[in-house]
């Protein structure tokens, strides 16, 4: 392990892909087309595995860290580094990739080529949003998250992808806009206090910023996260984006590029901007809590198994905002785990709609009914994924929501109490869908020929399903690289406004 | 020994996992004895843990095995920990125990039940897979040593539970049942996850976050014990909301609506975990928790005292619907959470050793009910109702005789088990000097009789009424009547294990009941105890006498008794209408939810948003005509523009 700190193991992990989706440009034929991008995938997960092993327990700070000038004048650099809170997030993103294009493997059939490359680059601006230092990298890596995305869903989406893809990128761009505006400030203030530029984040702790500044570089930063997250009243953007946006996208979007607001949360807001963080934090924790309640009563009322799953992301997002939003240790960690959590559960939530889909051409719940009976191995996957959806304890679920409910508690008896609600609300949206599809007699002739899981699929599920056991009966094992980290973010969050030059780096 | 107490999981994990994977390429009956063997296996670890246990002085006996670090974040540590005490030796024991004479009835019953459903290899394999699941989940609710574990336990028989009610999921019934079941127990767990998160709060507030963070059973009882104020002004909530949660496990008021729907499941499951093990969790709960219910009090009132009413009206209630039942699993539905609502009136009374001793009595002869009720059901290819049955006795001589015996322990006849620990409870409700819940209690006693003695007359005595029932019925192998005769035994003789004056039992828990402040150890009046004991006798000899005259005399008696009563018997046919009103809940809530949908969601917001996108594009192809490509036409403007600019700052320069 002491040779891998020396190389530059964050460049290469966020690098690879882009490497791949160039080896892809000179092939030919889909087998290899294929073949090489999920190598590529593999490889980089791999390789981000070492963040993993060779992680340097109970340090708050940053690791791997890389830096290298880029626009010195300006103080604009480029660099990399990851803490407690941000390596989770980028093995998630080299854990969902190859299974994503595994999916993808019999499932996309035209212009193969450009899909993969569009997913290999959409992996590199993940991994560079969550490894990033540098606000104006960290932009230019969010924003070069979008395009993919933009794509993926505009052209090998369902019937209404153009009005979806547009939605999802104008909303987003607009958010942007407020985000850019706020970085630039932050860079201006900096040279006004110490007469030089600088965009790197952690130089920002130091910055002792008037609290009107404060409170307005915090609502664009907010804004632009709210929206991304997305929280009640922004989310109407991601419903249709879910609906029509190919299976794999949508797992890419729910399992990871979603999570890039709640991690612009604890990431800008939280340390920048402690004193409107914590004048504030009621509104953001009302936007969440309506949004783990509306979102399960909306899901509820939904009747595309697409539209549900998308929905149960508002409330389950809604959590991670709360937690984070309730400013207390176990929640924050507890939200930092339950984004890891989402990512999984509704990442296998979107992949089990998506077998259903490609094998029945339809989402609506009535066009189901007693699969089980058809496919149990199918089915098997389905309780423990829903299960763990649910927030079942001894699954990876319970503990996310577990610990930042008791985060809220110690916050506010309300919060916690609205909190709480949702999990009797996501229990009945979860069963009810599971009902639909699985239990009673097969009225719908249709679903008769309906052959179970194959190899392939089974091979895409088995990994999660082991993850959510693993998380939830050794979440330890997760929360003891998080914890430093999440406790540095609340100490700076906590720390007096005008106060700001003691703070470590 | 007690170091290896994590040997109680191994078996069943290790049956679930094999039968799971491979159970399907078993032929048939082979799952079964795998399941069965599994659980037999913990058994006797059970047994082993009670002996270890034995074998410390009693002072002692409290032995916490942490396995792994769980859930360790902030101040937040529970660990995946076991405890084994007098309290969770007997649920381990009591679960194992009947747990295994289930799993061995069930190896013929899902084969024979092959009969009346399409039950193919791999849905037989399932079957065991859910049971040993159930297992394992009920061990980890008893055996845990702190709340989180509890919790875990707590949901995952509900897991268990809904996947069991469920196993003929083809059925809209058994579908709705489980359904109803797993979101009625969520109502309840929001109760539990509140209780706990408040437990952690009120303890790390008063400065003891160290044993906060464990949640763990002894420290908390620490914290009781020698900073009581941690707890004093949280505890009427906290064990209101624990109330809540028991209510919702054990079928109680306000939340047992789902357990008359579980008989949906397959009867021996009806008899493990509707009956005997997982549905008096909330009766273990309470107790393991009774030195926070102590504490509860307000207004002069304990929170125990509300305990006690629910159980007491629970029991009433649930013997008043069993009598107008005719359905025979329902009847024994409804007979459970009556029996349940002795369990809690018990507790209540801060009578906890009573109401764990009814817990251990009530899982024989319910269990033997059930599994009896189950061979009647066989017998009579899935019916179920017991106006088509009578004359059996001849036809089923071994589910007869034990079906009476656990009947007549259900009806406390005396001397049998049931007698001992439902007297056991009314003795402590008088010597708490509740006269009125005594009276409520007797009341149900008489009605409990009644019903009991009903169902065996009716399905066993007379004459047949429906012959072509009748004629095809044969008794069942003895994979089946095997444990019927083990349970009716135990049926006979449980009420050894807690004599009156004797009392093991009571020294058994003594170390757990004598955790509470409050619990005084009065020594009982003999002359009144004798008393109270013949009046029981009386009691439930009374309610033989009124079930003789009404069904075997058959004076049309009982339809003049309906009459009288129609508007109570209505009541009571239509359970008290808890489902009506929990249905325009779910309904009102049904209709909010399609509301925000479409008005909200769609119209509203989206509405907005894509109001805004309209206007914005109206705006863009207005403003496009401005683009005319005159030179002139641009000046004009640019001249326009500047002049107005101009004029603003000037506009500024003089107001300033």
């Amino acid at each position: 392990m002491a040779n891998l700190t020396s190389l530059p193991l964050l460049s290469i992990i966020t690098f690879l892909p882009l490497a791949g989706s160039l080896l892809l440009l000179l092939l030919r034929g889909d087998k290899a087309l294929k073949a090489t991008a999920l190598a590529t995938a593999l490889v980089t997960f791999v390789v981000s595995l070492a963040l993993w092993f060779g992680w340097r327990a109970g340090e708050a700070g940053m690791q791997f860290t890389e830096t290298l000038p880029w626009l010195p004048e300006l103080g604009i650099g480029y660099r990399l580094g990851v803490d407690g809170i941000s390596m989770p997030l980028v093995l998630l993103t080299t854990f969902l990739m190859p299974l994503v294009l595994l999916f993808s493997w019999d499932t996309i059939r035209d212009n193969t080529k450009t899909y993969l490359l569009l997913m290999l680059l959409l992996e590199t601006a993940m991994i560079g949003v969550f490894a990033a230092l540098d606000m104006v990298l960290f932009f230019v890596f969010f924003e070069a998250s979008l395009i993919p995305m933009y794509f993926l869903i505009g052209r090998w989406g369902g019937p209404r992808r153009i009005y979806a893809a547009l939605k999802f990128f104008i909303y987003t761009a607009f958010g942007s806009a407020f985000l850019l505006a706020g970085i630039l400030a932050l860079g201006y203030f900096h040279q006004q206090q110490t007469g030089d530029w600088s965009f790197n984040v952690l130089d920002m702790y130091t910055l002792g910023l008037p609290a009107n500044v404060q409170t307005l570089v915090f609502f664009g930063f907010a804004l632009a996260f709210a929206i991304k997250v997305p929280l009640f009243p922004f989310h109407t953007w991601l419903p249709d984006a879910h609906v029509e946006a190919p299976t794999g996208g949508s797992v890419i979007l729910a399992g990871v590029l979603l999570k890039m607001g709640t991690y612009g949360f604890l990431r800008f807001c939280l340390p920048l901007f402690p004193e409107p963080t914590r004048r504030f934090a009621p509104l953001l924790v009302a936007l969440a809590l309506i949004g783990i309640l509306y979102g399960a009563l909306v899901a509820l009322a939904q009747k595309d198994v697409k539209k549900l799953v998308a929905y149960s992301s508002v409330a389950h997002l809604g959590f991670v905002t709360l937690g984070i939003f309730a400013l207390q240790h176990e929640s924050l960690s507890g939200s930092v785990l339950q984004m890891v959590n989402h990512g999984l559960s509704t990442g296998a939530l979107f992949l089990l709609v998506g077998f259903l889909y490609e094998r029945r051409h339809t989402r609506q719940l009535d066009d189901f009914g007693g699969l089980w009976k058809l496919m149990p191995v199918y089915a098997a996957f389905a309780v423990v994924t829903f299960m763990s959806s649910a927030g079942l304890p001894g699954l990876n679920g319970f503990v996310g929501e577990f610990t930042i409910l008791l985060g809220a508690m110690k916050t506010s008896t309300a919060y916690a109490v609205l909190g709480t609600l949702g999990i009797i609300l996501a229990a009945w949206y979860l069963l009810w869908a599971f009902s639909k599809i699985f239990q009673g007699p097969v009225t719908n002739p249709a679903n008769a020929g309906l052959h179970d899981l194959n190899r392939r699929e089974v091979l895409i599920m088995v990994p999660l399903v082991l993850l959510f056991f693993l998380i939830g009966l050794f979440p330890s094992l997760f929360l003891q690289k998080i914890d430093p980290s999440t406790q540095a973010v609340l100490d700076l969050a906590n720390r007096p406004a005008a106060l700001t030059m003691q703070v470590e780096k | 020994m007690l170091n290896y107490a994590w040997l109680i999981f191994i078996p069943p994990l290790a049956a679930l996992l094999f039968n799971l994977f491979f159970g399907r390429r078993l032929t048939r009956p082979l799952p079964g004895y795998l399941g069965a063997a599994a659980v037999g296996l913990s058994f006797l670890v059970a047994l082993g843990l009670f002996v270890g246990l034995r074998q410390l002085p009693v002072e002692e006996r409290s032995f916490q095995l942490v396995l792994w670090s769980w859930l360790h974040t902030g101040q937040l540590r529970p660990d995946f920990a076991l405890l084994i005490d007098p309290l969770s030796a007997l649920m381990a024991l009591v679960v194992t125990g009947v747990g295994f004479l289930i799993h061995v009835y069930s190896i013929a019953y899902m084969k024979l039940d092959d009969e009346h459903h399409e039950l193919d290899a791999r849905r037989y394999a399932r079957y065991f897979v859910y049971v040993n699941l159930f297992i394992v989940a009920m061990l980890v609710l008893v055996l845990g040593n702190n709340l989180v574990m509890l919790y875990m336990g707590w949901e995952g028989v509900g897991l268990a539970s809904f996947l069991l009610i469920s196993f003929w999921f083809h059925k809209p019934s058994a579908r709705d049942a489980g359904k109803k079941a797993f979101l009625v127990n969520r109502v309840g767990d929001f109760g539990m996850a509140l209780a706990i998160m408040l437990i952690f709060r009120s303890v790390v507030n008063a400065g003891e976050a160290t044993r906060a963070g464990t949640l763990a059973f002894t420290d908390l009882f620490a914290v009781i014990a020698d900073n009581p104020a941690a707890l004093l002004a949280g505890a009427v909530t906290i064990t209101l909301l624990l109330l809540l949660a028991a209510s919702g496990k054990s079928a109680q008021i306000p939340l047992w609506v789902w357990l008359p729907d579980a008989m949906e499941g397959p009867t021996p499951v009806s008899a493990l975990i509707h009956a005997a093990t997982m549905v008096t969790a909330g009766v273990y709960m309470t107790v393991r928790m009774s030195p926070l219910f102590e504490l509860a009090t307000v207004a002069g009132t304990n929170v125990l005292h509300v305990v006690a009413w629910v159980g007491a009206l629970t029991a009433l209630m649930g013997a008043t619907i069993a009598l107008t039942k005719t359905d025979l699993k329902r009847i024994l539905a409804y007979s459970t959470v009556s029996q349940l609502g002795y369990m809690f009136l018990a507790v209540g009374v801060g009578g906890y050793v009573a109401g764990m001793f009814h817990l251990t009595t009530h899982a024989f002869f319910k269990a033997c009910l059930f599994l009896g009720a189950g061979s009647v059901m066989h017998a009579l290819h899935g019916e179920l109702d017991i106006n088509k049955m009578g004359g059996l006795r001849d036809k089923l001589p071994n589910t007869y005789r034990t079906f009476l015996l656990a009947a007549a322990a259900l009806a406390g006849f005396p001397l049998l088990s049931g007698f001992f620990s439902k007297d056991a409870i009314l003795v402590a409700v008088f010597e708490e000097h509740q006269y009125l819940l005594y009276a409520v209690g007797m009341v149900t006693a008489l009605l409990t009789a009644t019903y009991a003695f009903k169902m065996v007359f009716v399905v066993f005595g007379g004459r047949p009424r429906d012959r072509k029932l009748y004629e095809h019925a044969h008794e069942q192998p003895a994979l089946m009547t095997g444990p019927l005769w083990i349970l009716a035994l135990l049926a006979v003789i449980g009420g050894l294990i807690n004599l009156p004056f004797v009392g093991t039992l009571q020294h058994w828990l003594e170390p757990i009941v004598a955790l509470g402040p409050a619990e005084e150890a009065a020594h009982p009046d003999m002359t009144m105890e004798l008393i109270l004991m013949a009046v029981s006798a009386l009691v439930s000899l009374g309610g033989l006498y009124l079930a003789y005259q009404l069904y075997v005399r058959q004076t049309g008696a009982a339809d003049r008794i309906r009459r009288s009563v129609a508007p109570l018997h209505k009541l009571a046919a239509n359970g008290y209408y808890f489902d009506a009103a929990y249905d325009m809940l779910r309904r009102g809530l049904w209709e909010t939810a399609q509301l925000l949908a479409v008005l909200v969601d769609q119209a509203g917001i989206d509405g907005v948003v894509n109001g805004v996108a309209r206007a914005s594009g109206w705006l863009g192809e207005r403003t496009r005509r401005l683009q005319t490509g005159l030179v002139s036409v641009y000046a004009l403007t640019l001249f326009v523009g500047m002049v107005l600019l101009f004029g603003y700052f000037l506009l500024i320069r003089f107001v300033n």
